[in-house]
């Protein structure tokens, strides 16, 4: 089926994009040249509108299925669906021991959640001792599944440069702190392998259900730059 | 290659700044130039070819783009480069001109859901012995090739110790250039900070995921 789809959740790419997303690039793109019935647009508008009309009208992509793709990423997928991975992680020591596991897809995809760019995951776990964090120095690899599409920042130079360099730095700038005697361990996300850390149950929430406890595990806690704050 | 993408250790790019309430998309275009990388490439390419569309540019061009406005200069090579429109057609889309149709749309709105859920693992359900185990020292190779490579520069020569092993998966360095997948063991391999950063390390490890042709034991 879909041999369009071979490979080609394309994920990730990775861009900078510290002066963030880019509405307006008219500092970068002085064209003296009449575009026609495009000219209100910027550079990249008019780019991106000639790929839709050149790759629609040519019959290679469907319309539809570019609304359809949007939709699924904007509403099937997101942070809320890596925190009830965590919640039930926090409530039940045989699916925890199951998520952290080689088999951590499997434990993933029992709750709901699986595809593109999860297909093969591994779950991190913080404790007193160790705080993980995630990052893609080379692109913006991300689990979608669990966390949907990532944030600028995430993408961005800054982050991408400095999370293995000076993690705790970085940590510091989400108001995050760690002991000095706790392993910073930064997984930088090379291959094909998607990470999601499994942050600390807060003290304070004993006996909160699985909703109560998923309405406070947040995406950054799951990315492992922030911890999840007791109640 | 050794690309403005490969950032991790790169000074200068200044603080992490977050977005309150952040939206998936900033505009109607970052959302098309989403969904048309997601659904154009009809088998012709793979995102080995894709990641290597976006990195193999001038760095002061790639920094100076934003991140959707990346995925649209990487699909306009790709659908050049694989032959679905020439670069003329191309010039000719942005100045408004319209195209026949050469075929029917295969991926339907009705396959994305499927589709999405299914993904595309690069995991191989091939035989392949692992060159490496957990808890043997590996030393990162310190080749700097042209092509596309996924041994970030940070590691190149250092010395870590195997994590784990994940199992076996395509390798990139040849599949993003129609080489083929060369499947091999890829590893989780702990670098200790000071191994990377000397004494400007803030203590802890970085782990990077490797694969059997970038490493050696050390």
């Amino acid at each position: 089926m879909a041999q369009n789809l071979d490979q080609s959740p394309d994920d990730d790419h990775g861009q900078p994009d510290d002066h963030s997303h880019g509405h307006d690039h008219s500092h970068r793109h002085d064209h003296d040249h009449d575009h026609g019935e495009f000219s209100e647009l910027s550079d990249v508008e008019l780019r991106v509108r000639a790929l839709e009309s050149l790759l629609t009208e040519k019959g290679f992509v469907d319309p539809a299925t570019l609304d359809a793709l949007v939709q699924y990423h904007e509403e099937k997928i997101g942070p809320r669906n890596g925190a009830q991975v965590v919640a039930k992680a926090w409530t039940d020591p045989e699916y925890k021991a199951w998520l952290l596991s080689d088999d951590a897809s499997a434990a993933i995809a029992s709750v709901g959640f699986e595809g593109g760019q999860g297909e093969d995951m591994v779950v991190i776990e913080n404790t007193d001792v160790v705080h993980n964090m995630v990052v893609c120095t080379l692109c913006s690899c991300y689990p979608w599944p669990v966390l949907g599409l990532p944030p600028v920042w995430y993408k961005s130079a800054p982050y991408r440069s400095r999370a293995v360099s000076e993690p705790r730095s970085v940590l510091a700038e989400f108001g995050t702190k760690v002991g000095d005697a706790v392993d910073v361990r930064v997984w930088d996300s090379t291959a094909e392998l998607r990470y999601l850390v499994l942050p600390q149950r807060p003290a304070g929430t004993e006996g909160w259900s699985l909703e109560q406890l998923a309405e406070i595990v947040t995406r950054n806690s799951m990315i492992g730059t922030e911890i999840v704050a007791a109640p | 290659m050794n690309g403005a993408h490969d950032m991790g250790g790169v000074h200068g790019f200044g603080p992490v700044v977050q977005e309150e309430n952040e939206p998936n998309f900033h505009a109607d275009w970052e959302a098309k130039a989403f969904a048309l990388q997601m659904s154009a490439s009809g088998g012709r390419w793979n995102i080995d070819m894709s990641r290597f569309a976006r990195e193999n540019s001038p760095p002061a061009d790639y920094l100076a783009r934003s991140y959707y406005d990346m995925w649209a200069y990487g699909l306009e090579k790709l659908i050049v480069e694989s032959g679905m429109v020439t670069p003329d057609e191309l010039a000719a889309a942005r100045d408004g001109a319209h195209f026949e149709p050469v075929q029917t749309p295969t991926f339907g709105p009705e396959k994305v859901g499927r589709a999405m859920r299914a993904g595309g693992s690069a995991r191989v359900e091939v035989d392949v012995a692992p060159l490496f185990a957990a808890g043997q020292s590996v030393r990162a190779s310190i080749d700097a090739p042209l092509t596309h490579t996924r041994c970030p520069q940070y590691v190149r020569g250092r010395i870590g110790v195997v994590d784990r092993d994940h199992g076996v998966f395509t390798f990139p360095d040849t599949h993003a250039h129609g080489g083929g997948p060369k499947p091999q063991h890829v590893y989780a391999v702990r670098f200790e900070a000071t191994e990377l950063w000397g004494s400007a390390s803030q203590g802890g490890a970085v782990y990077v995921d490797l694969w059997d042709d970038y490493l050696e034991l050390a």
